[in-house]
Order: C-alpha cells, then structure tokens, then sequence
C-alpha cells in the first residue's frame, strides 16, 4: 500500500503543475498586470508610473512565461508564472495583492469555515442515511411515498431561501440565536446551531434519494434475502448488513470532499458572516488579486487529490477484497 | 430528537441572564470589572491598507480617521464645512512669498506668489497609543527593536507583546509622514498631486528611489535625506512650503496623509518576520487619535478602543442654528471621546445587517432598497420619514445630500457628441433635456437624489440654491420650483442639430448613441431599459455596451467612447475639486488626468486658474457662476443627481449629525446604554412555545414510528 500511496503523490505533481498552468493562463486571458495595478490602486488619481511602481513591487513587470531578454535557464525561471508558481509546491502561498500572508490568512479562516462544515456534514450523513434507511424499510407504503414527495419538495428550494427563511423565522421571529455572527470556543455554539441546521435540511432531499436508491439496490440481493431467512429482524438487516454492504458507493461520494471542507461555504458564511474561506477565492477573482486564486486553486487541487487518494484507503477498509496495489 | 438537544444549549447560554440571540460577548462591555460604553456599527468591506500615507477610500478613512490625528479637521457640526484645528494648536498661518523668497502681503494676487509657507504649531499633550513599538526596558532600550525571527515566534497580534509604551507626538513625525508619501515601497494616491504642490518633493522621490538600498533594519532611513519644502521649527513646530498659492492644500492637512508617523513604529514593523505573522504598519496602525485599533480581524470585526493617553480635545460649544434645539449641544465642552470602544462587525449582506439592526444590535443602519418600504414613508410633498413601524421603535431619520456626483459624461473626442460646435451643443441639450432624472431618482433610488444642475453639489461653495443656481437650458422655473422644458423642446434642439425626428439629415440614417458602462448584472437591466426608453422620446436610438471595469477603464482612457456613465465623490469642500473635472489641461486621452469628458474650452479652462487659487469671497461665487454658465451652455456632462443619504439611529444615539466630510466624527457620538439594554430585552425575548410544539412533535412521530416498527417486527 505504501509503494501505492507514493505513486499516487507523485502522479499530483503532473496534475497539480497543469491545474496551475491552466489557472495562470485562463487568469492573463482575461486580465493584465496593468488591469491587476488599476483595481488594486482604485479610480482615483491613478498615474502611469503608480501602475508601472505597482508592478514592479509585486513582480508583475517580469514577461508572463517566456523571458527573450534574459540567459540560460533565466529565460524560464525570471518569469511572472515561474517565480509565483515554483514556491507553491512546498506550500509557501507568498502575499496577496495588498501585502498580507495568504497562508497565515488561511490558516486563520480554515477554522471556523471547519466548525460549521464539520457538524455539518458528519450530522447530515447520519440524517441522511438513516432517512435513507426508514424510506427503504417502509418502501412502497405511503410513508415512502411522503418521504419521497417530502425529499423531491426540499430539493426544489434554493439554499438561499433556507437560510433566509431560516434566519427569519429562528433568529428574527423566535430569538432563539444570533442572525449572524461569529466567536470562538464554546460560545462559538450559539452561533453554529442555525447554518448547521439549516445546511443538514438543505441537503436532506437530494441526499437521502441518492442513499435510498443505493439501498434500494442492496435490498434485493441474495444476502438480505439470507439474513432475513436466518430470522433476523429487518432493522438489523438494514442497519447492520445493507448498509454496510452499500458502503463502497456511499464513501466513493463522501470520503473525495472530507479534505475540501475546509474550504468552507460561500453563502452560508456570508449569510451568517462567519469570517471562513468561503469567499476568500471569490473576493480574490473581483479584486483580480492572481496570488490568493492560485493559491486557493493549488490547494483545492491538492485537497482533491488527498480526498482521492482516502476515499481508494476508505475501501479496503469496508471491504477486505480491496487491496491497493 | 435533535431538537431536544439544543433545549439545554439554549438554556445554558441563557444562564448569564443575556438574550438567546445577542451577537456580542459579554466581555464587550467590560473591561477589569467596569462597565464600557460601546458603539455597534459595521463594515460591509473589509480595509485594504490602514497605512495613512496608502489609504484613499471610505472603508479606510472610517477607521484611520478615529486613529490618526492630521493637524486639522472638520468642524463637527457647523455648515458650510469649515476646517479647525486637530492636533494643531491653531489654524495654520501663511505666508506668502515672492520668487526670490520675500515675504508678500496676505492679499498678494495669485500670480505674484511664488511660494506659499503653512507653519503648523501642535499642541503639546498629544501623545501616542500604548504600543509596543515604544515600550523600553530597563536601561531604556526599546525592548521589541531588534527582535529576531525566532523571537518574534508565535506573535500574531500586538497583544502578543506583553509591554507597551508611549511617547510625545512631535512636529519631526509630521514631516517624516510627507517624505514617506513618495517612498519607493509605499504606493501613495497622492503622491504626484503633492509632487505638484510641496517644494522638492518630486526631487526627493528621485533621491529615494536612487538611495533604495534600505539599511541594516530594513528600512530606508528618511531622516538622512533632508526634504526642502518640510521644515522642522522645534518639537512643535513645523512648516511646509508649497508651490504658488494654493489654499486647498488646507484641506488636504485634514486627510490621515498628513498624520504624524513615529519612526519607531516603522522600524518596529521592519524587522524580518514581522510580515510573514501580518504584523506590519498597513495593518496596525500606530496613531494617537481618541482610538486605537485593539482587535483586527478585517474577516469578522474591527475593535476601537479608547486611546488612554488621548486629551485635550471637547465637544463643540456651537454649531449651526437648530443643532442646539436638536439636543446636539447638550455634551458641549465635555472631554472626548464620549463612547468607550466602537465594534465594527462585517456584514456583507443587507438582511442580516437590517434584522439586527431591528433587534438593537446595531445603533444605526443605512437602508437597502430591499427595506426602503418598510423603514420610509414619503408624504405628500415629497419628504421623507420614519414609518409608523419604526417609530414605534424609537428610531429617527436624518438625511443629508452627499458630496458627491453621479453624472453621464459625453465624449468631447467624438465627431457626434463631442467638439464645440453649436451642432453638437444642442444635440446635447437635446439630450439633457430628455433624460428625466427626476424619474430615474424616483424609480431608482426610491427619491434618495437631487437632480443635478451643475457639477457642484450642495454644501460646496459656489452652489447655489433655488432659481439662482437653476440650468436654464434645461429646466424652467415654474411656481418655486425647477421644470424640466418640454420633450417638444428637446426636439427642436435635435432638428436643429440636424437630427430632425432622430434622422441624420446628411445620411437619412438613424442617430444611434453608443453608451459605455460597468453596469453588466441582472438588476441593472432595468435602468438601462429606462435609459433607452428616455432616448427614444426623441427618436435617438441608445445602444448600451455594457462592459468589465477593466475594459472600460481602457475605453476611457484611449478616449473610445461616446457616451459613459462615472461618479465622483468630494475629496474636499471646493469647487476646484469638482471643476477639476472638466478642467481641459486634465483631459484623460491628452494628458492621463481626470478630465474624462476630455471637454475643453478655454475661456472655461481661463477662469478655473482664476478662480482655483482665491479664497471664497463674492468675486470667487461671480466667477463661479460664469464657469457654470458655460457648462450649462456646453452641457459636457448629463449632470446627473447627487445622492441623498438615509440614515437610521435608534434613541438610545446622541449626537449624531451626518457630515459628508469629516470621517472622525465616532469621538462625538454618545449611547445611553442602560435604554439599549433595556429595549434590547424587550424586543428580543425568546419564543418558547415552538420549542415545547417541536419537541413534542418529535417525540410524538419517534414513539409512532416505534410502534409501526414494533408491528412490523411482530407481523413477521
């Protein structure tokens, strides 16, 4: 497993050098450094020599990929592309456009982007499955026709009306917690329980089909129908046997995005202002500041690949016959 | 049964006696045991540089402006905006000199003066925030100054510094700020508009640039290049001296770019490793203004504190007739600040920003149009006031025109609509004449605008009110009020400019007028709409090109417009800095400037020089007024409206007077916390009964699902 693991970090580097090539090049597409300088430096008496200062300062007065004025390898190296892309690959994201640390920010905003993602996912999977669960057992009567209407209806609904209609009526008309905020430690309680609830209902209809399907499946193999004849009783069936078997499709869709919860929720930290790194890689995109959307490009690729390379272990261990060779 | 866990969250949060959804913690209103007095308020975009000499946009100036202490300042509550003195003891005094530097007359003309000195005297208890910058040892020695990386360690924020200190402000710190506003590592907006104006200031930013090897701390030391313009008198005393006479330059010694910077702060933030933990004077300002900034976290909020070694500084004792009926005088002559800390917390969206505000979290709020309906009746005549909802609550309304222009501007480059031609003029005035931005105000900005009559808003000398200041060529003076001229008349323009019906009489061809604009969303193909509806009154057919702010920015540079949307707010209460605009000298494709109508004519260009230089007299009004009659005449620009702000408060706010200008007016604000606390619980006591409803409700459908399985179990 160990010669695997290796060979899957270093089939990233091909990956992650091409992601960041195609980030660079889709990026100077449509922006130049002379557009990074003006939106940077704002409308206002905006000079020539401000913009070419600016540049400079930030290394964008270097050719994009190719230097014909410099010697040997510097017709590579002395390059905008090369001299913000080679530092990346040990993880040293530089600064942003207006001179802050992009790690130190995202260190700082990977937390609480954490704490909402994290109860979040792990509640709403065990929500989700075992909704999943009951809609199964109880498959062809009328509560797995309600639970089928009740999920279809819940996945016709734009998130943003829940966490509008969600901070009217809990927050606005109830008081029951803050509309929006943020703290650290336990008080960081209060402000969690509404876009925790909110993003374990949102994802509730779409989910729970997805797993009711997977189980549908399971429930007519010739190993339920065997657990059932050995007298077992069909929650246990259920719980113990279908669901460990429908493990392998369940984890194929939920071990990939594990990693990419740090990366937190656009909406639901703007909504409910929580100071994540949700919006960090769009505010980034608006204010063309290339250093944060690399980064947060390089590292989302890198999640991904992590995510990948847990969800092959995740399956040997569910399932003995897998081996990683 | 989740619900049956948060029943002892909730009620253990509740424990302390404070309210379910109270956003802030209890620490935020004490400090060692005593209770403060704080301000709520947000910021919906966080700062990109808190460096005075960087910063240029609102969202900083809100913040520096409480921190830094320039030597003048808006007065609070006075209108017209007058300066007075801040950190200087009195109003600057200036001289006049000849080319061979002797000294003129005060009313020496314009063109005899050569050189103009302000000599600023600063008041002798100003002293700086604790900082750690400044903390010294026990021999004396600044203890965090040569700090290395592995010291500096696992120090994030300032209150990683255990010590702190503090020393006298001095005019030497005033004068190091200017020479840093051409440093080679500092972007100053600035920086070429003082080059213009400080003498040698372009000449000292070359000898930087050339010396920019930085020594040993990292730091280019300014004190060993002697700037000429910038003179230090004694520890209180310094003198600038500027090109010819130049009395907005004033105005510009109440910006934070003229704040005084300790060098020790510079060197304090040079030291390796500082930037790597963000540590550096861009984020953490070093000021010595009635603030400082205790918590920085541009992701979530921004804390000002009192600065305890702020002094010397009252209430005003007089405003302007009414402010003292209002109750604005009732703190006159009590020290500053009135409140004790001031929470800024991000919010980036409006309903969580309304809803709070509702709930008593902020203590003021401005209004989306999301929410103008439900926080706003207009009467009748047009005015504008709280809704019986908000009354109810207490909350008031206060309104006040910005110093600001949002305008349509015509290409003076184009061979349709620009040049001086009468033709062009009257296609023009056609033009003017059929947008009704009186409409677009009211559909737009739910009546928050006054139309524009010229580039001057009001509050900015030169403006005048009523029929005097009226743009004849398009609106008439009907029963005390203006009215714009007839559809009717807009057409006769047209035919005369040769456009009869909206035909090029030469070609027989459609007019089509091509307008350049950032406006790509969805909402704003509304007002687009509406725009292209306005041109078709007169059979001119509109084609909007809605493009990205980069290619627009390219658009206006290269002068590749015909007709373009922009907006411009007031650096300063002068004429000259809305003049500007148009000033032909300044034309953006010619010579890069602001002028981006590119609009030029000299007798308009003639009297601008004349009038830029004199101090507000009734010569400087006649002059003012010939400048405007040639803009109405030329109609350069569709003048557009000038927006009218809204702002909420709720009562438990005092003193709280809008001034479009000055940016440091939080050090006047006072909160009656006791009333806020008190309204606060009344509005916001928790609903249980949907807690009880819920719970049983789960309860209920467990136990019946129990029972279904149970019989399921039994049936098989």
């Amino acid at each position: 497993m160990i010669a695997y693991l290796i060979r899957r970090i270093l089939y990233a580097i091909p990956i992650l050098i091409g992601v960041n090539l195609l980030t660079f090049a889709l990026f100077f597409v449509i922006n130049t450094p002379d557009d990074m300088a003006r939106v940077q430096l704002g409308m206002k008496r905006v000079t020539p020599e401000a913009i070419e200062k600016w540049k400079e300062q930030r290394g964008y007065d270097k050719p994009l990929m190719f230097n014909t004025q410099a010697a040997g390898s510097d017709k590579l190296t002395d390059t905008i592309f090369f001299q913000k892309s080679a530092s990346m690959f040990v993880f040293d994201f530089g600064y942003s456009d207006d001179g802050r640390s992009i790690s130190r920010e995202i260190l700082t905003r990977m937390l609480p982007s954490l704490v909402i993602a994290l109860p979040t996912f792990v509640l709403g999977l065990m929500f989700y499955v075992t909704f999943a669960l009951l809609m199964t057992l109880f498959r062809g009567t009328a509560l797995d026709v309600a639970g089928v209407t009740l999920c279809v209806l819940l996945m016709s609904i734009s998130s943003l009306f829940y966490i509008i209609g969600g901070q009217f009526v809990v927050s606005k008309l109830w008081h029951w917690v803050p509309i929006s905020g943020y703290a650290g430690g336990a008080d960081s309680l209060r402000f969690i329980l509404l876009p925790v609830l909110i993003g374990i209902v949102a994802g509730i209809g779409s989910s729970s089909r997805w797993y009711r399907t997977i189980f549908l499946e399971e429930v007519g193999r010739d190993y339920v129908r065997t657990a059932r004849a050995k007298g077992l009783s069909e929650l246990r069936v259920l719980f113990k046997h279908v669901l460990k078997n429908a493990m392998i499709p369940i984890l194929t869709g939920v071990v990939a995005v594990i990693p990419l919860l740090f990366m937190g929720s656009l909406l639901t930290e703007s909504f409910f202002g929580i100071p994540g790194l949700g919006s960090y890689t769009i505010d980034a995109i608006q204010a063309q500041d290339f250093g944060v959307v690399r980064a947060m490009v390089f590292l989302g690729s890198a999640l991904y690949i992590v995510g990948l390379i847990l969800t092959d272990i995740s399956y040997t261990v569910v399932d003995p016959r897998v081996r990683l060779q | 049964m989740k619900w049956l866990i948060f029943i002892p969250m909730l009620l253990l949060t509740a424990c302390d006696g404070g309210l379910w959804n109270n956003p802030y913690p209890a620490h935020d209103t004490e400090q060692a045991g005593k209770s403060q007095s704080v301000y709520y308020t947000v910021f919906t975009e966080r700062p990109k540089h808190l460096d005075p000499a960087q910063a240029y946009s609102e969202n900083e100036f809100i913040f520096l402006a409480q921190i830094y202490q320039p030597p003048l300042q808006y007065h609070y509550l006075k209108r017209p905006y007058a300066l007075v003195p801040q950190a200087a003891s009195a109003m600057p005094r200036v001289r006049y000199l000849d080319k061979n530097n002797r000294p003129l007359p005060d009313n020496a003309a314009a063109e005899l003066v050569a050189y103009s000195v302000y000599e600023i005297h600063l008041k002798h208890d100003l002293k700086y925030q604790p900082h750690p910058a400044f903390a010294r040892d026990a021999e004396g020695k600044l203890e965090y100054h040569g700090l290395s990386k592995k010291e500096i360690g696992r120090r994030y924020t300032l209150n990683d510094f255990p010590n702190s200190g503090t020393r006298e402000v001095t005019a030497a710190d005033y004068a190091y700020q200017i020479k840093r506003l051409v440093h080679p590592a500092i972007h100053t907006p600035i920086s070429g508009l003082m080059s213009e104006y400080i003498v040698g200031l372009k000449e000292y930013a070359a000898t930087l640039q050339k010396a920019r090897q930085p020594d040993s701390a990292g730091l280019l030391d300014l004190d060993k290049y002697p700037l000429e313009g910038v003179q230090v008198v004694d520890k209180h005393t310094y003198r600038i001296k500027v090109y010819g006479k130049y009395p907005q330059f004033a105005y510009w010694l109440a910006m934070p770019f003229f704040s005084p910077m300790p060098v020790e702060a510079e060197r304090f933030y040079a030291q390796e490793g500082m930037q790597q933990k963000n540590l550096t004077l861009d984020w953490w300002p070093v000021g010595s203004g009635p603030y400082y900034l205790s918590e920085n976290n541009p992701n979530q909020r921004m804390v000002l504190t009192r600065n305890p070694n702020f002094s010397g500084e009252a209430y005003p004792l007089e405003g302007e007739p009414g402010d003292r009926e209002a109750g604005l005088l009732a703190d006159a002559g009590k020290s500053l600040p009135l409140i004790d800390k001031v929470v800024f917390s991000l919010e980036k969206e409006t309903i969580p920003y309304w809803n709070k505000f509702l709930q008593g979290y902020y203590d003021v709020a401005g209004i989306s149009s999301d929410s103008f309906d439900q926080a706003v009746s207009m009467s009748v005549s047009g005015e504008a006031n709280v809704s019986e909802e908000m009354r109810a609550q207490g909350i008031r309304l206060s309104t006040s025109v910005a110093t600001s222009t949002h305008y349509m501007g015509f290409n003076f480059l184009d061979a349709t609509v620009g040049g001086n031609s009468e033709r062009a003029r009257k296609l023009r005035r056609a033009l003017a004449i059929a947008i009704d931005y009186e409409e677009f105000i009211s559909i737009f900005a739910n009546g928050r605008g006054v139309s524009a009559q010229s580039p001057l808003p009001p509050g900015i000398f030169g403006y005048r009110e009523g029929e005097a200041g009226l743009n004849r060529y398009v609106y008439d003076w009907v029963n005390g009020a203006p009215k714009r001229k007839s559809i009717t008349e807009a057409q006769k323009l047209l035919r005369e400019a040769g456009y009869a019906n909206g035909l090029d009489e030469k070609t027989g061809q459609p007019l089509v007028i091509y307008l350049d604009t950032t406006a790509t969303g969805v909402g704003n193909k509304s007002r687009l709409d509406w725009l292209r509806k306005q041109f078709d009154k007169i059979n001119v057919q509109l084609v909007p090109r809605a493009t990205d702010y980069n290619r627009f920015q390219d658009k206006i540079r290269r002068g590749d417009t015909q007709m373009f949307y922009l907006g411009w707010n007031a650096d300063y209460p002068d004429p000259e800095n809305f003049f500007f605009l148009l000033h032909g000298p300044q034309g953006k494709v010619a010579k890069g400037g602001e002028n981006a109508a590119n609009y030029h004519n000299p007798e308009f260009d003639r009297l601008f020089e004349l009038m830029k230089n004199m101090t507000n007299s009734p010569q400087r009004q006649e002059i003012i007024d010939r400048m405007l009659e040639i803009l109405h005449r030329d109609s350069p620009w569709l003048w557009g409206f000038h927006p009218k702000d809204f702002v909420l408060r709720h009562s438990w706010l005092y003193n709280s007077k809008p001034n479009k200008l000055a940016n440091n007016s939080l050090k006047y604000l006072r909160i009656d916390a006791a009333q806020r606390d008190e309204l606060r619980r009344q509005w916001n006591q928790p609903l249980l009964w949907p807690l009880w409803l819920g719970g049983i409700v789960l309860l209920l459908s467990g136990w019946g699902l129990w029972r279904v399985l149970r019989q399921r179990e039994e049936a098989t």
